[in-house]
């Protein structure tokens, strides 16, 4: 399996099933194990680097549940690789940055994969679609366990997991959601609902995790804390507060269809208009449009295209997916062309 | 989302705060943020917020905590006050005094009661097999078995002198 395969797949995250994939994108674990009497990455030198590099290949070459997919060294990779597989979420921004002696393992349909090297010696993920907390965790639990049978973790009875960082040490766990929510935005009832999530140990975040804005109305909500609190609590108190998430948006997006139909109408009609005419279309006014339509789909308003070909239409309007689609690198103004370009060939053209 | 300081352009930068033992969010706007970065600037000599969470530490006096050292991989205190990231994991043990504030600060809790993993070192496993024994020779008690509960005391004590 090369890299260039997975532009002609669609990622688990982006498929638009699960449970409450209307609202929720995808479910995401993610586990930051170190191994004993190493240090981490930021700290190693480039000896030790490669020697935990090294070592964590042959040892996850070892592994069954993600033996199909693909092993990457990132130096090895363009730049435009790295960050199509960013784009992908298959690993965070800041392992692109600095490829050297970093690593990244892919299994076969995206679901799983391992950051060797990044801020943690391993960062183990786990990506599916709509809201599986515990599906999800059990997945990262048995590739976690697989692991350390062969590996010694850095682990202490006090302390748990012993992280770069200490607001992951402990269970090491980020459970996250993405959730795509219009209807509270339009309303403007997120604002109290987002205040309230830190009194739960939740935190939100944007599109692509830490620092980053939260665009086409899709946040990421996760856990804060991962000391004093088993997997278990914490999975548990994320899905009760998710599971209030949904059913607030459920209730703004009736509250649009009954009281301001056609306001909500008008708005979803005028974005998928602009989508199937534009010759020149930013990132971000794509990701905007795009959120309108999804919530256009999700009530049935458009029935001419479904939650799949919207969601495709996310990543692929991604500025690597885009190039690498091209098969060559674009300038930012030829990027809009381009992206334009692919919209109206899937959405349909609008000719006036 | 708009800009927590102006209040008028569109928050691109998130920053987490800490003043006073408290943290906070802030999401502002580019122009904002370079203004209140040269001001954290001044506070912690770093853009890297988190490493400022290594400020909360400051009870115990600055200097003593500063020349802590790690001998798992020679960090010093003071880096990981600058880089906010701890070295390896011998770390916790040698900066243990400051991290426990931190931690708690963070998770409002110092105790890990998660998963365990399949494959430890001798001294977890160690402590692993202590605690077992500690409820046997409780049930053995109970049950009124005293040999058996002095066979268990005996062996809790061997492995506790190992350590």
């Amino acid at each position: 399996m090369k890299i260039n395969d997975l532009l002609n797949q669609t990622s688990e995250w982006l498929k638009g099933t699960g449970p409450n994939a209307e609202i929720i994108l995808s479910t995401r674990i993610r586990l930051a194990r170190n191994i004993e009497n190493k240090p981490f990455s930021n700290w190693a030198t480039k000896e030790q680097m490669k020697q935990v590099f090294d070592e964590t290949l042959s040892r996850l070459s070892e592994v069954k549940t993600i033996k199909a997919g693909m092993i990457l060294s990132l130096k090895e990779l363009a730049a435009l690789d790295r960050q199509f597989l960013v784009e992908r979420h298959l690993m965070s921004k800041e392992h692109a940055m600095h490829p050297d002696f970093k690593g990244l393992l892919i299994g076969k349909d995206e679901v799983a994969s391992v950051m060797i090297n990044e801020e943690d010696h391993l960062r183990i993920q786990v990506l599916g679609s709509g809201f599986n907390l515990r599906k999800s965790w059990e997945l990262a639990d048995k590739l976690d366990d697989q692991l350390s049978e062969k590996i010694t973790y850095a682990f202490s009875l006090e302390l748990g997991y012993l992280t770069a960082c200490p607001t992951n040490t402990g269970t090491g766990m980020r459970a996250s959601v993405m959730a795509h929510l219009p209807a509270l935005v339009m309303t403007k009832r997120i604002g109290k609902l987002l205040e309230a999530i830190t009194k739960f140990g939740l935190t939100t975040r944007g599109l692509y995790g830490e620092g980053t804005e939260a665009s086409g109305n899709i946040f990421q909500v996760s856990n804060s804390v991962t000391l004093g609190q088993s997997e278990e609590d914490t999975l548990e108190y994320l899905e009760r507060f998710v599971k209030q998430l949904i059913s607030h948006e459920e209730n703004a997006r009736r509250t649009l269809l009954t009281q301001q139909r056609a306001e909500l109408e008008d708005r979803v009609w005028r974005a998928y208009g602009v989508l199937r005419a534009a010759h020149i279309i930013t990132s971000n006014e794509t990701i905007d449009l795009l959120s309108t339509v999804r919530l256009g789909v999700d009530l049935g308003i458009i029935k001419e295209i479904d939650r799949l070909a919207v969601n495709e239409l996310f990543i692929a309007t991604q500025p690597a997916h885009l190039q690498k689609m091209e098969g060559k690198e674009l300038t930012p103004p030829e990027r809009d062309v381009k992206r334009a370009a692919i919209i109206r060939a899937r959405l349909g053209e609008t000719r006036v | 989302m708009v800009c927590d300081l102006c209040s008028k352009n569109v928050a691109t930068v998130h920053l987490t705060e800490i003043i006073n033992d408290q943290m906070r969010e802030l999401h502002l706007c580019e122009a904002c943020a370079r203004e209140k970065g040269a001001e954290m600037e001044q506070h912690f000599g770093l853009q890297d917020m988190l490493a400022g969470l290594a400020d909360l530490g400051e009870e115990l006096g600055e200097e003593i905590g500063d020349q802590l050292r790690c001998e798992g991989c020679g960090m010093m205190y003071r880096d990981f006050r600058k880089i906010g990231r701890l070295g390896c994991g011998s770390c916790y043990e040698a900066f243990k005094k400051k991290l426990v504030l931190i931690l708690r600060k963070i998770h409002g809790s110092t105790r890990h009661v998660g998963k365990i993993p399949a494959r430890t070192n001798q001294n977890v496993s160690d402590k692993l097999r202590v605690q077992e024994l500690k409820r046997k020779l409780q049930r053995s008690v109970e049950m009124e078995e005293f040999e058996e509960a002095a066979r268990i005391r005996d062996e809790i004590r061997k492995l506790e002198k190992k350590q």
